[in-house]
């Protein structure tokens, strides 16, 4: 049972330089932020964060994987955009995309 | 705080649930995720408290499975290191914006708060912000229990080895790419939010074609950026 709790050195060096590398990113936008003021051409920009990173993110699921994933991100599109609740969403992708991966 | 009779709850205790309420369904998304990275992870090697661990301390999925991915194959650990950099720096963005509706917390719990922000909690978070300021008790619920949901799911998976089944065969891979849909559709403004993401869209799509590695999300996300920037007249302001 004594390799179920086995660190091994450099994998706890590796698992420390990524993690503060990562925290390092979570922080400094924080840091950044402080003491200014947000109003103008600035927060049309930070008003855009959540659009413009989201979008990016699902760019290649959406877009470069297969139709069906495409399809089925349309569908979820389409289901997103009567605002229902958010689970309701999420499981009209899941359905749909299962659906379509076995019809195309 | 003292309890003053039953149903009457303290707004931090309300808000975590209602924090709680809103993020439960990437609890279950997260749990086989995190699982089927543990067994990725235990057939590079790593033992389940080893698995753990990189779940806890760097805890950024996608991140994570890039890092088993070049596990071994990786030419030094800066590389690793410097790799896993570039596919977080996203996270710069999402603190400098999430940032400014954290006003109502107290600043010794931001550098905190932002250890626990994922893609996930903080698109909900985001989400909870264009109707109203967060809370600590809101941002907790949402975030916080995601976290050892993650890196508990992870052991577990590291632990079971390679019996899981592929997420994918439920279409539970589509999980986070659908949550991302609907709380999009959220931030819909008008034209300007259309050209703000066609610019994302493109961008990423070239990035991801000519550049290896993550740099599409933060090219993708810049372009969008850009654009909103651009299109800003000072004159409706």
């Amino acid at each position: 049972m004594s390799n179920l709790f086995t660190v091994h050195f450099t994998t706890f060096l590796a698992i420390i330089g990524m993690g503060i590398a990562t925290y390092s990113t979570r922080l400094s936008g924080l840091l950044l932020m402080r003491g200014v003021v947000v109003q103008g051409r600035l927060k049309a920009a930070l008003d855009a964060v959540p659009p413009a990173v989201l979008m990016a993110v699902i760019t290649p699921t959406v877009f470069m994987t297969g139709k069906a994933e495409t399809i089925a991100a349309a569908v979820t599109g389409a289901v997103a955009f009567f605002r229902l609740p958010l689970l309701v969403v999420i499981l009209s992708g899941i359905f749909s995309v299962v659906l379509f991966r076995h019809l195309i | 705080m003292v309890r003053v009779g039953w149903g009457l709850m303290n707004p931090f205790s309300k808000d975590f649930k209602s924090g709680i309420a809103d993020a439960w369904p990437m609890f279950l998304a997260y749990v086989p995720i995190a699982a089927l990275w543990g067994t990725l992870a235990a057939a590079k090697g790593f033992s389940p408290l080893e698995a753990m661990l990189m779940s806890a301390f760097l805890y950024a999925g996608a991140s994570q499975f890039v890092a088993i991915e070049m596990w071994g194959a990786a030419q030094s650990i800066l590389l690793l290191i410097f790799t896993i950099f570039i596919i977080n720096v996203r996270h710069v963005l999402y603190a400098a914006s999430i940032s400014r509706h954290m006003g109502g917390i107290p600043h010794r719990w931001h550098p905190a708060l932002m250890y626990i922000l994922t893609d996930e909690a903080w698109a909900l978070l985001e989400r909870k912000a264009l109707t109203q300021p967060l809370t600590l008790g809101y941002y907790l619920g949402v975030a916080f229990p995601l976290w050892p949901t993650w890196f508990l799911s992870s052991a577990i998976g590291a632990f079971i080895g390679k019996q899981l089944p592929d997420p994918a065969l439920i279409g539970l891979d589509f999980a986070f790419a659908a949550m991302f849909i609907a709380i999009l559709a959220g931030f819909w403004k008008g034209p300007r939010t259309g050209a703000v993401i066609i610019a994302s869209a493109v961008v990423a799509v070239l990035a991801k074609t000519y550049f290896s590695g993550a740099w599409y999300i933060i090219l993708g996300g810049l372009a969008g950026v850009a654009v909103a920037a651009l299109l800003h007249s000072e004159a409706e302001a």
